[in-house]
């Protein structure tokens, strides 16, 4: 049956609007889409809704407000539109859309990409918006040839009534299109009528990155802009004491040095001579109370709270039951800071003047980044615009605004245009971290070598703290628990526990969040559990997973793909994991050979159930994209501490996986009927601990800390 | 003044010589498609081609390429249409394509010298150029489907 949307223009989602040359717009941001556009384009064009536009000759563009930085999501969104409107996929184009309510994620409540929503978020409207579209088009062509709209067809952007033989292209039809009235409900197709959906599509972004066109946040050239790079306090905390910029204004091309509230600004004609302009620069700073802070400290202030806390889960007896345990094990887990590394580093080019500001930014935050333009600025929502560009790279780290506050105050300041632009070791000691958390298990087997114990203590910093404080309850940030209170296993006795601890370190997003650890530490700990009871551990989970169905199916397939049953061959070594996340399920199993203190990973196997699929090379992708990040995590990645500063700075010791390290990946898409689940993080969460169980296997010691080092 | 050759066409700068290429494509000339990445010649987005050659051109100071033949992701081919390009495209490789212009020019050197790489060159040619979204294995497929192309065989796959 075909789905039926009602009250779409009460909710004023869809509101018709026709400009003065015929073109046709539908929706409340009309004016947003005509300011960002040249308005002879907007007047020949056919734009019924925040989402899409129709030129006269048929070309149909979509405006996407999510941000690509990689996961596909300019190719999806506009999947979901043109499979309503029945589109012809040659022609449909991909935009960048302005910040604007309209693109507000119904999940998150601001224009966000983050969280693995942006298909979850606009699965349902966007469609809507895509058949409210073919709708109007269809009206109008039913009234240019008098016949009953009910009577015609559309497929492939041309509108037909069989019974007279009249056919007429969505460009032909546009400035008609635009008169009708907005339907209050709308149909949506039956998924057995999906064309597009579920059937891979070439991505819409490729053609323009294989040619080094597409326009990232580094590329965007403002003229007049100043190129500015700042030098920020050393350590966490940190201010500036006194300066001295007289060497770096002898440097040719260095304009302007400033003290600005994150540090101190060069200021001149190009990346190069600012960073030149930098180097000379002389810094006395006041370090403040981290100065003497290292990871060892953190580590210690971890390990006095885990245990304590927050009760955030518990079933049975908690930490005290286990009376039927046979075996029973204790066991602590640790995991690093963790940096992101978006491939592009920290940028944005900002021009203030008087009439408003416009900022180019490579954000995954388009309310935000307004947000923090008007606060600094003063100037109102009307005028500050966002252009949001390609990102390269965002995992998280481009939610954060500090890049966008900094540009924006410096055009502010000097009144001219501002390309800010951080260097790699910039990025690398100043982002917001994956925390690093601290874990306490203790467990237990019966005599069948079941578990019937599972206590976990985590103790760990709060993103939530600083990002939003309300939304740390009883001292528990969902966002550190995530993936260990919601252990999907039937254990009779269980508790989960959390101890908020600061540390000067600021944690951030990172790609997966707090699954991205909890999936390590619970999926390993199990695994030393199976082991203590002599049990296979993907049968243990088999059979703690009975009535969780789509994690067992997850499970199952990665298993089989792998040949589990067969045993790995000679000199390899196998392990898996399961996790949910984000609305998605997914499963892992790596192959691992352990040779000369070395691990190496040959083959990954990945299960994903993320429900309903819009485009499966666009999951592989980002199946295969989340092992290479986790893969990372778990080999090389870790930030640490002295003396209050980040000991690494660039990619020669925070290293990333390498093309020569890639594993093979073989990824199954489990065919499913429920809503979609999200894709970008999903990936992530199983893989660490698939690879260090397999390590467990081959050498017999449990990995309980990251990276792995067989030391 | 250095006199530069750049995708074929003659440039003049005036600029300080120890300037890397990097910051002279980017800055003096806006030539965009290359890449800062990290700026020590550990990630291998700025790679471009110096006489044939792929080199880091965030470490190669401009003067050490003044007369010599440097070609960047613009200059690879007037569409897109270099075999490389082509079999990025099949392949779907991008995902944030931050780097693609490093690993397309890292790809196109390899193909010159060596059209028919097995894995263990592809890995040796390629391994320098990182990506953290994690297009790895694309970008072998693609190395060799570009391979079988530029040494005429036919491809329908």
């Amino acid at each position: 049956m075909a789905e039926q949307a009602t009250g779409i223009s009460r909710r004023g989602f869809l509101k018709a609007s026709a400009t003065a040359g015929g073109a046709f717009l539908l929706g409340f941001h009309l004016p947003v889409l005509a300011r960002g556009m040249d308005q002879e384009a907007v007047e020949a064009a056919f734009s019924p809704n925040a989402w899409v536009r129709i030129e006269p000759d048929g070309d149909v563009t979509v405006l996407v407000g999510s941000s690509e930085m990689g996961q596909g999501v300019m190719t999806a969104i506009p999947m979901l539109l043109a499979e309503e409107l029945d589109a012809d996929w040659q022609r449909v184009r991909a935009e960048f859309a302005p910040a604007d309510a309209a693109y507000t994620n119904p999940i998150i409540g601001q224009q966000l990409t983050g969280g693995s929503t942006a298909v979850r978020g606009f699965w349902r409207p966007v469609r809507e918006a895509g058949a409210a579209a073919r709708e109007m088009l269809v009206a109008a062509a039913a009234g240019r040839w008098g016949v009953d709209a009910a009577a015609c067809t559309v497929e492939s952007g041309v509108v037909r009534h069989d019974a007279s033989g009249r056919s007429a292209g969505f460009g032909e039809l546009a400035a008609a299109a635009a008169e009708q009235p907005v339907p209050d409900s709308v149909f949506l197709k039956d998924p057995d009528q999906f064309t597009l959906l579920g059937r891979p599509a070439e991505r819409l972004d490729v053609p323009q990155k294989v040619t080094g066109e597409a326009l990232f946040g580094q590329d965007v050239q403002v003229p007049g802009a100043w190129v500015a790079s700042i030098e920020h306090p050393p350590v966490f905390g940190g201010k500036v004491k006194r300066w001295d910029g007289s060497k770096s204004r002898q440097i040719n091309g260095v304009n302007e040095i400033l003290e600005v509230e994150s540090g101190v600004s060069v200021l001149a004609d190009g990346f190069w001579k600012a960073t030149k302009g930098r180097e000379a620069l002389e810094v006395e700073w006041d370090l403040g109370p981290n100065a003497g802070v290292g990871s060892e400290d953190i580590r210690g202030r971890f390990r006095r709270a885990v245990g304590g806390g927050t009760t955030v889960r518990k079933e049975g007896q908690g930490a005290a039951g286990g009376r039927s345990a046979s075996k029973t094990l204790e066991a602590d887990y640790e995991v690093p800071f963790l940096a992101h590394a978006c491939m592009e580093p920290m940028n944005c080019t900002a021009d203030v003047r008087a009439d408003g500001c416009d900022v180019w930014v490579p954000t995954q935050a388009q309310t935000r980044t307004q947000q923090t333009a008007m606060a600094v600025t003063g100037l109102p929502k009307e005028k500050v615009r966002v252009h949001t560009t390609f990102l390269g790279g965002g995992f998280g780290r481009r939610s954060e605004q500090d890049f966008v506050r900094e540009a924006v105050d410096l055009s502010q300041r000097v009144g001219r245009p501002i390309k800010l632009m951080w260097t790699r070791e910039d990025d690398i000691r100043h982002d917001y971290y994956r925390p690093a958390t601290y874990n306490r298990f203790a467990g237990a087997v019966d005599d069948d070598g079941m578990p019937v114990l599972w206590s976990h203590g985590i103790a760990g910093p709060s993103i939530m703290s600083r990002v939003s404080p309300s939304a740390v309850k009883n001292g528990v940030d969902n966002t550190s628990v995530e993936g260990a209170a919601n252990l999907p296993y039937s254990i009779p006795d269980l508790e989960v526990r959390y101890a908020l601890v600061d540390t000067p370190v600021p944690v951030g997003f990172w790609r997966s969040v707090g699954s991205s650890q909890n999936a390590f530490v619970t999926e390993c700990f199990l695994d030393e559990l199976a082991a203590l009871g002599g049990r296979d551990p993907f049968q243990v989970r088999r059979a703690l997973l009975a009535d969780r169905p789509r994690h067992k199916r997850v499970l199952e397939r990665a298993a089989e793909a792998i040949g589990w049953d067969n045993g790995p061959p000679k000199g390899r070594h196998r392990g898996i994991a399961v996790a949910k996340s984000f609305g998605s399920y997914a499963a892992q199993a790596a192959e691992v050979s352990v040779e000369a203190g070395e691990v190496r990973v040959h083959r990954v196997t990945c299960a994903i159930d993320c429900g309903r699929v819009v485009n499966p090379d666009t999951i592989r992708a980002q199946m295969e994209s989340g092992i290479v990040y986790g893969l990372t995590a778990a080999l090389k990645g870790a930030i640490t501490l002295k003396d209050g500063r980040v000991e690494q700075s660039n990619f020669h010791d925070y290293r990333l996986l390498a093309l020569d390290e890639m594993p093979e990946v073989e990824v199954d898409i489990i065919d499913s009927e429920a809503d979609p689940g999200g894709v970008g993080e999903p990936g992530t969460p199983p893989i660490a601990p698939a690879v260090a169980n397999a390590v467990f296997a081959a050498t017999g010691k449990p990995v309980r800390r990251l990276p792995i080092r067989l030391a | 003044m250095v006199k530069l050759r750049i995708n074929g066409r003659a440039e003049e700068l005036d600029v300080d010589g120890e300037m890397p290429l990097l910051w002279a494509l980017r800055d003096e000339l806006g030539l965009m498609g290359t890449k800062y990445g990290c700026g020590i010649a550990q990630c291998g987005a700025c790679t471009v081609h110096v006489d044939g050659e792929p080199v880091r051109s965030c470490v190669t100071p401009v003067t050490q390429v003044a007369g010599k033949e440097v070609r960047t992701i613009e200059g690879l081919s007037p569409d897109g249409g270099h075999p490389v390009q082509r079999a990025w495209v099949a392949e779907q490789v991008p995902q944030c394509g931050f780097w693609q212009s490093g690993q397309i020019l890292s790809a196109a050197a390899l193909l010159e010298r060596e059209p028919r790489p097995d894995d263990a060159a592809i890995d040796e040619a390629m391994k320098g150029i990182l990506c953290r979204c994690g297009t790895y294995s694309r970008v072998r497929a693609a190395v060799k489907r570009a391979g079988r192309e530029m040494a005429g065989e036919v491809d329908d796959g």
